[in-house]
């Protein structure tokens, strides 16, 4: 065979572009598959072209390493060594006997099926965000944190005027300071984490010099915009009939339960919250990849354990943007090197290698100080919709738990319908396996989205034509 | 108020008329359904199959499923990734869409 080996990377985040360019640049053809209009993912997501942004890095950060991974593609594009399909949705990957088929649906309409042929693929599919249930918190109105950044960089959209953000994580800092710069008034910041267990991990934190300044400039930010923080606060209910009219916050006591008479109510057309993220690993899961925890393992060289698949970026452990690039880069590198029958070098990637080492210990530190407060499952009443989809609440699930004797998500789904609707348990995963006593394990979901019927008849039938 | 628009200083083509349940409401190009929906005040546009009770955008990038709506007679079109036409009929959507 003369033609070049081929690498479908499936993601364009990050993680997927920096593999894309250095997979390219070490000699293979790349696919590029993603299910936005444009490249960027979830932390580079761009305005749609048609409403014509002259300044869309007024809503980002690290805006030139994004122009550096644009035109890295855009030459590689223009050079026909990566094709970047975009609106490509992939809902599974399959392995056969001389490679990878990768299915997808495509478009917003997501009925039209795709198959992209490889002889090896690396997933960069990001992660979602994990959401715990609190009273009200399906009052049009509240949405996650990443899906009011999400609407605000991509469709320039805000759903009202006055917001709280609330919840824990890094990822509350860009999105309050992204709504007060928009012109929302951004009323508070609640974080459950409290400024005494950033202390306890101030050694492991200050080791990072560059995230330190990026912290203390989100602090500047909501200062000049007048956005009050409360830490180690929680919201303990969000209140109205047919939306969001205000949220209840509490400060939380050492033991992570709401203290009695510290809540204070805040009045809002918008909450955004969020308590951390989750990689999305359907498609490796489905390609009988091993999983360490929630997240894809993977060793140095960014190879799962199944041969001729990559990962890098969220989906191998959440870690943000400059870790994805990093991953990404040496996944890329190591793809490149293995398809064209070299052995990569100790130092091919030896930089990117660092970065990878510091940042993966920031980020386990980061973990451990952001934290949804310890007794999380005792807002949940028993009337709070759990499950958004089949509006399970929290009393049936405890009644599944204690009194039918489920101890598993997956029992309480069978007893409850709990994470069987549209999102299978994307949203309510956690909390159910919170109320059930027992940590989140992965969900082992044979397809990444729905498939409407007629695709999945007819999948694979290009292959024996 | 500042604006979205105006922070990063978009400068998109004449907005265009779309309707909800029959009232005529702008749209910009390149504006998803849900987008348009919040820039005209409305924040929910579906009712559970259960309770019935409003729902509208949650995760904002099409995994929850929450911001379901009916375009053109389509049923169950997630709000947060279909873009709007001119002249594209938003219809609420109760219980699953296919009842009425």
């Amino acid at each position: 065979m003369t033609e070049r080996a081929h690498l479908a990377v499936i993601g364009a985040g990050p993680a997927g572009l920096a593999a894309s360019v250095a997979a390219a640049a070490g000699g293979v053809r790349v696919t590029l598959l993603d299910a936005a209009p444009e490249a960027g993912g979830q932390f580079y997501r761009q305005p749609a072209a048609e409403l014509r942004a002259r300044r869309p890095q007024a809503l980002h950060h690290q805006w030139r390493t994004w122009e550096r991974l644009r035109e890295g593609l855009r030459t590689h594009v223009q050079s026909g060594s990566v094709r970047h399909l975009t609106e490509h949705h992939v809902w599974c990957v399959e392995r056969n006997d001389d490679g990878f088929t990768v299915h997808a649906l495509l478009g917003p309409e997501q009925e039209e099926p795709a198959e992209v042929r490889a002889d090896a693929v690396l997933l960069a599919t990001g992660g979602y965000e994990k959401v715990l249930p609190f009273p009200g918190w399906t009052l049009p109105g509240v949405v996650t944190a990443g899906g009011a950044q999400a609407m605000l960089k991509g469709a320039l959209a805000v759903s009202g005027r006055t917001a709280v953000v609330a919840g824990t994580g890094p990822l509350l800092l860009p999105v309050a300071t992204g709504l007060a710069a928009a012109g929302v008034d951004v009323s508070a910041l609640v974080e459950s984490a409290s400024p005494k267990s950033f202390v306890r991990r101030s050694r492991a934190l200050a080791a990072q010099p560059g995230k330190v300044a990026e912290g203390a400039g989100y602090a500047a930010r909501l200062l000049r915009h007048r956005v009050r923080l409360l830490a180690g606060h929680t919201i303990v209910e969000a209140h109205g009939t047919e939306r969001l009219e205000a949220v209840t916050a509490a400060a939380l006591d050492g033991a992570g339960r709401v203290r009695p008479g510290s809540e204070r109510r805040i009045p809002c057309d918008t909450l955004a919250v969020g308590h951390g993220m989750l990689p999305h690993t359907d498609l490796a899961e489905t390609l009988g990849c091993g999983l360490d925890g929630l997240a894809v393992h993977v060793d140095d060289e960014q190879r799962t354990d199944v041969p001729g698949v990559w990962a890098a970026g969220e989906t191998t452990g959440i870690g943000g943007a400059a870790l994805s690039l990093a991953e990404g880069h040496i996944a890329g590198r190591s793809a490149a090197a293995r398809l064209t029958g070299t052995e990569p070098g100790p130092g091919t990637w030896a930089a990117a290698d660092r970065v990878r080492t510091r940042l993966r210990t920031f980020f386990a530190a980061l973990d451990s100080v952001y934290a949804p407060p310890a007794h999380w499952t005792e807002q949940i009443t028993d009337d709070t919709v759990v499950c958004r989809c089949e509006e399970v609440t929290g009393g049936a699930v405890r009644e599944a738990v204690a009194e039918l004797g489920a101890g598993d998500p997956r029992t309480v789904k069978l007893l409850t319908r709990a994470g069987m609707g549209w999102c299978q348990g994307r949203m309510c995963g956690p909390a159910v396996a919170g109320l059930a006593g027992c940590g989140l394990t992965p969900s082992r979901r044979p397809f990444a989205r729905p498939v409407p019927l007629g695709v999945l008849a007819r999948a694979g039938e290009l292959d024996h034509q | 108020m500042r604006s979205p628009l105006e922070l990063v200083g978009a400068q998109p083509g004449p907005a265009f008329t779309v309707t909800l349940d029959g009232r005529e409401i702008e749209a910009l190009p390149g504006q998803t359904v849900a987008a348009a929906l919040w820039a005209a005040g409305v924040t929910s546009w579906r009712g559970t199959r259960g309770q019935g009770r409003p729902r509208g955008v949650f995760c904002g990038i099409g995994v929850c499923f929450d911001c379901l709506v009916t375009v053109n007679d389509r049923p169950n079109q997630r709000a947060c990734l279909v873009p709007l036409h001119p002249g594209d009929a938003i219809r609420t959507q109760e219980g699953t869409g296919h009842d009425d």
